[in-house]
């Protein structure tokens, strides 16, 4: 378990780093918090013959909130963000997701960017990209541009950004005050990728009726998924019990999911239904007009 | 002997070295010029070698040597074989035992994923593994067995031409007339169980460190075996050395739990390299590796049938046992015949037929691990208990109440022989005493009163019980020697080498309390075979009943030494001779004391006198133990169950074991915890996966799930004390047993808190999906039945 012989570079700014991109492409592989890439070379699954270290590149790394908008330098690691949102009303969503990361300490190491960039489908943080309506700020030889999170995550470890590009940002837009949080996981350990999660939104108006329902889906699909028909049979209704469980009910049929050693696709679609309603209830509870943890349970 | 510290929980001397990360490991010994060894092995299953081209992988830079089985032919002997028939069980029992060699690399054919094809030595890891990437290999697939009861039809095709079929081990044995009093049942069970391939998986993988002396002609090898003794045996065999010239040291190791206990080819082929090359050579097995190709554990398939009339008196059992060995014969009956010696446990069964299968399959060999054959046998008949409860409708532990073997009916003889040819009589314990003393530190009739009430509210709550009667501490001897130095301290050394159970405390106190000296007096080593000359190992539940009475017998002669020379020295009758504390003096005459160091210089002879005695202040002693001791134990799980989720979460665990004395009863709750923990992974989390072509599918920890500290509850332990009356410490094995009855107690648990469904746990590891997936069936059957 000794990775395949390669060559390593350590770029302290942005442009040096895209530069060394554009000379090695595909060659090339960026290393962030090595929580994932090492594996993977250790295994000699994956023999990049450069390395090109981004944790010396100061810029890319920090936490700033700007007109409702978080903007997680790619390199800030987990922990770091966990920290930050330990204390930041309105984020309760971001530090839950961020709980059920691995451990302490994989997440002192692994970063932001590099989890999205990875795009396990399992993975929390994409999910939660995509149920915020998200995006990344991604620099290549042709510029800078907002990848929307909608348009991202294209199958399981692939994503629309290109070998030759790097993301430098993570934008996480705040869920808005009022609206009300919901965050299930399951997976077989404590800290292990999930066989199946789902992070939820819901908005109330004042009468009590979901003004907005979002249902982000992963582990169940080869991206991360919004369980659409869901959110849309929630949306001005009253979000009773019997609301969540009949959109809870749309969300297993519209998967396909995979089997692996640890969980057939019934199991994933069955559990991700099982899940959404747990999460959609728990979001109604929280939710500031909501209506379910003062009548229904 | 006073007991000052025997029974004492003092704090283990080894852990401060451990802890500040000053212990010394395999891979932590580093010699001057050593090179680096990795090896190449098989990615198939079954498959023909063709033709093997190493000329790219010799030429790279830093590569020393490149070797396959014709390099070393000479010195390919076949690797170590266990589990023969003792001549008083081939006396009773007929048994078949079929062997082939099995060599150290692959010949012309690889029988399983990770079987050695060729050896790189190298300059470094890095540039070992790069030349492992250009060799050439020229497999041809062939069909592969991966199903156990699939390969024991005379249909399947065959691993080994030369037995004309699979089956490695076989044979039946009958108690009284099972087919009748089943027949006379009022209500039978009948299930299939299965117990999946696992293992133990030690934080501290194998290594081998060896050193060639060409001018000596002398072998040293550091290897983190559990039985240093049997490898140099091994060793001396294969290199046609006598014992003396191989030395075997096995420094600080870091977990065996059996899977360090096997010959395995690295032990050979290591040593080999380092002589041909001239060179000290070292490998250190990494996680990978250690998947493929550390012996693997547990799987079997159990057919029981089991019958009881109304009351719950249980007349007979009949179990046809499969086992998977894997591609060799490696443990003959050990593991097939543990299953069937462990089979009725603390049971009062006198109708039993076994028909034992052991077959082999395209797979690691399969090796004892904590358990070894125990785990499975009691998760099948266990199980089998608790669906005859429920069929009978009575709690499973009036069940259990009603067919224990009670207090007076021991000394209890089963009417077979033990795997060692001796009669397999229960020696001690109140096993009833054990089951009440679980149930009520669970508080068992509280939870079943809780129960319904919570299912009316959506909660899922279950337990489940499991005991087992344990032949634990394996002879026939362990050595011991006892050494009083110049100071009067004190050298213990022992064939019993320790991997982490805290040797070095528990066979000090039994050490102190024999001379008479305070523990920290007391120096354990082992490991050594230049300091141990004979020795056996340390598995089987078997150091402290063998070693700790060894030790004892050798400290007491010691101690009567110790004595005679101070009567001599002090002038009085050794009856009036005192020894506690490490001193001297005359009984009654407190200011005669004197500190052992003075007695050990004044028994050496000045330019005046000759010394007061001999200064021989030593001893060595191999305690014969013919058989082994029982312990037995009950472990009660209660969980509660996701059925939206299939999540188990285990709330309480209960162990009620009594291993008779107990020297140091924290370190025996702490063998008891790790046993539970890897007991709970095989109930819940770990399984060695194999595909359709006999591929390994679990080869790294993100696959093969170990439980985390998150995953296994607050262990609460009840000790109960029925000396062995087989040895004068009156002393019991623990080592195993807390891994023997989790996946049964937790799997029982489970069935019960899913009772509202009426699902059959048949298989472990019990996981998420599975459950889902049987209530699931459960919902559609029912759904099928109201249309
Ligand atoms: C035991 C364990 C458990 C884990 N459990 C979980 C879990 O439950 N949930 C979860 O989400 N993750 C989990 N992880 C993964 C962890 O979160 C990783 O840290 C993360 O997926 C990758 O982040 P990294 O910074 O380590 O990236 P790296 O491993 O350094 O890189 C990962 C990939 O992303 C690319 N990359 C990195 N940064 C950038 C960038 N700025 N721009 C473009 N490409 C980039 C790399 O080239 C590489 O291909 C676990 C990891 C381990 C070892």
């Amino acid at each position: 378990m000794k990775p395949a012989p390669f060559r390593y570079a350590a770029p302290t700014t942005v442009p040096q780093a895209l530069e060394l991109l554009a000379q090695h492409g595909d060659e090339a592989k960026l290393l962030a918090g090595g929580q994932s890439l090492l594996p993977l070379m250790n295994f000699r699954l994956a023999r990049p013959s450069v390395v090109i270290d981004i944790n010396r590149i100061a810029e890319l790394a920090g936490i700033q909130q700007d007109a409702g908008v978080l903007r997680v330098g790619a390199t800030t690691r987990q922990a770091a963000l966990a920290r930050w949102a330990a204390d930041q009303p309105g984020w309760e969503l971001l530090r839950a997701a961020l709980g059920f990361v691995g451990h302490d300490a994989i997440r002192t190491r692994g970063t932001i960017g590099g989890n999205i960039a990875h795009a396990d489908p399992a993975s929390e943080l994409p999910a939660l990209l995509l149920c915020l309506d998200g995006s990344v700020l991604a620099c290549g030889p042709r510029g800078e541009r907002e990848v929307p999170a909608r348009e991202l995550f294209w199958g399981p470890l692939t994503t629309s950004i290109q070998p030759d590009e790097l993301v430098t940002e993570v934008r996480f837009p705040s869920p808005g005050s009022g609206a009300g949080w919901g965050f299930e996981e399951v997976s077989r350990r404590h800290g292990d990728y999930a066989l199946a999660g789902v992070a939820a939104l819901v908005a109330c108006d004042p009468d009590g009726r979901v003004l907005d329902s979002r249902l982000a889906l992963f582990g169940v699909g080869d991206t991360p998924l919004r369980a659409t028909d869901a959110e849309q049979a929630l949306r001005g209704r009253e979000p009773t019990r019997a609301a969540i469980d009949e959109a809870a009910r749309l969300v297993g049929p519209a998967l396909d999911p995979h089997a692996d050693l640890h969980a057939d696709a019934d199991y994933r679609r069955s559990v991700a239904g099982v899940l959404a309603a747990r999460a959609l209830a728990g979001a109604v509870s929280r939710c500031e007009d909501g209506r379910v943890g003062a009548t229904q349970r | 002997m006073g007991a000052k510290y025997f029974g004492a929980s003092v704090p283990r001397k080894e852990d401060e070295r451990f802890l500040v990360g000053d212990a010394r490991y395999v891979d932590d010994i580093t010699l001057a010029g050593m090179h680096h060894a990795a090896f190449l092995r098989s990615p198939h299953g079954h498959a023909r070698v063709r033709a093997v081209d190493v000329s790219a992988a010799a030429s790279l830079p830093g590569v020393r040597g490149v070797f396959t089985y014709d390099s070393f032919a000479r010195w390919m002997k076949p690797l170590a074989l266990f589990g023969a028939v003792p001549p008083r069980l081939a006396e009773r029992v007929a048994i078949t035992v079929k062997n082939v060699p099995q060599y150290p690399m692959a010949r012309d054919t690889v029988r399983y994923v990770g079987e050695i094809v060729a050896m790189v030595v190298a300059d470094n890891r890095h540039l070992a593994e790069n030349a492992l990437d250009a060799i050439e290999v020229d497999y041809e697939p062939l069909p592969p067995l991966v199903d156990m009861v699939d390969a024991a039809e005379p249909s399947a095709p065959v691993l080994h031409p030369e037995w004309g079929d699979n089956v490695a081990v076989a044979f039946k044995n009958t108690l009284g007339d099972p087919d009748r009093a089943l027949a006379g049942a009022d209500v039978t069970v009948r299930e299939r169980f299965h117990v999946q391939r696992y293992v133990g998986m030690p934080i501290e993988m194998r290594g081998v460190v060896a050193e060639y002396d060409r001018r000596a002609g002398a072998l040293t090898t550091w290897n983190n075996t559990q039985v240093p003794h049997f490898l140099q045996q091994g060793l001396a065999n294969t290199f046609e050395l006598p014992t003396h010239k191989v030395r075997v040291v096995a420094p600080d190791v870091g977990g065996g739990f059996g899977t360090k206990a096997n010959g395995y080819a690295e032990d050979v082929l290591v040593p080999l390299a380092a002589r041909e090359l001239g060179r000290p050579v070292k490998w250190t097995e990494d996680r990978r590796e250690h998947f493929m190709a550390a012996a693997h554990a547990r799987h079997q398939t159990h057919d029981v049938e089991i019958g009881a009339t109304r009351d719950g008196t249980i007349v007979g059992i009949k179990d046809r046992i499969w086992v998977d060995l894997g591609a060799y014969n490696s443990w003959g009956i050990v593991l097939p015949y543990n299953s069937v010696a462990h089979l009725l446990g603390p049971y009062r069964v006198t109708n039993l037929f076994v028909d034992v299968t052991a077959v082999v399959t395209n797979k690691m060999p399969n090796a004892p691990y904590r358990g070894a054959g125990r785990p499975e046998v009691v998760f099948a008949i266990e199980r089998a208990v608790d669906c005859l409860a429920h069929e009978l409708g009575i709690d499973p532990a009036d069940v259990r109440r009603r067919n224990f073997i009670r207090a007076d009916e021991l000394p209890y003889e089963i009417d077979m022989p033990y795997r060692d040819g001796n009669p397999l009589v229960y020696d001690s314990g109140d096993f009833p005493a054990t089951l009440e003393a679980a149930l009520a530190q669970v508080d068992y009739d509280a939870f079943r009163a809780e129960q319904p009430r919570l299912r009316a509210r959506g909660i899922y709550r279950g337990i489940g019980m499991a005991a087992y009667v344990e032949g634990t501490a394996v002879g026939p001897y362990e050595s011991a020697s006892v050494r009083v130095d110049l100071s009067g301290r004190v050298v213990v050394a022992t064939g019993a080498a320790s991997q982490g159970q805290g040797h070095e405390t528990t066979f000090a106190q039994v050490a102190a309390d024999a001379l008479g000296v305070p523990l920290d007096w007391v120096t354990v080593v082992g490991g050594d075979t230049d300091a141990v000359p004979f020795g056996v190992g340390t598995y089987a539940s078997r150091s402290a009943v063998t070693a700790g009475n060894s030790l004892h017998d050798a400290a007491t002669e010691v101690r009567g030494k110790l004595v005679d020379a101070a009567a001599k020295l002090l002038e009085v009758a050794p009856d009036d001779v005192v020894l506690e504390e490490g001193q001297i003096s005359i009984r009654g005459v407190a200011d005669s004391a004197l500190p052992l160091g003075k007695l050990v210089q004044a028994s050496l002879p000045t330019f005046a006198a000759p010394g007061v005695a001999p200064p021989r202040f030593e001893a060595e002693a191999f305690h014969h133990v013919p058989t082994v001791t029982y312990t037995n134990a009950v472990h009660v799980a209660a969980v509660e169950v996701d059925p939206g989720t299939g999540l188990t979460k285990i709330l309480r665990y209960v162990v009620a074991h009594d291993c008779g004395n107990v020297i140091n009863p924290r370190i025996v709750d702490g063998q008891i915890h790790g046993g539970v923990a890897q007991g709970i992974g095989g109930a819940l989390f770990e399984d060695l996966v194999f595909d359709d072509q006999a591929q390994l599918l679990t080869g790294s920890f993100l696959d093969y799930l170990v439980p985390t500290s998150m995953e296994i509850p607050t262990i609460e332990n009840v000790h109960l004390h029925t000396p062995s009356p087989r040895n004068p410490l009156g002393m019991k094995g623990v080592g195993e047993g807390g891994a023997i009855s989790p996946p049964a107690a937790v799997a029982n648990a489970i069935e019960d808190a899913l009772a509202p469904w009426g699902v059959r746990i048949t298989a472990t590891p019990v996981s998420p999906a599975r459950i889902v997936g049987l209530l699931a069936a459960r919902e559609r059957e029912r759904a099928r039945v109201h249309a």
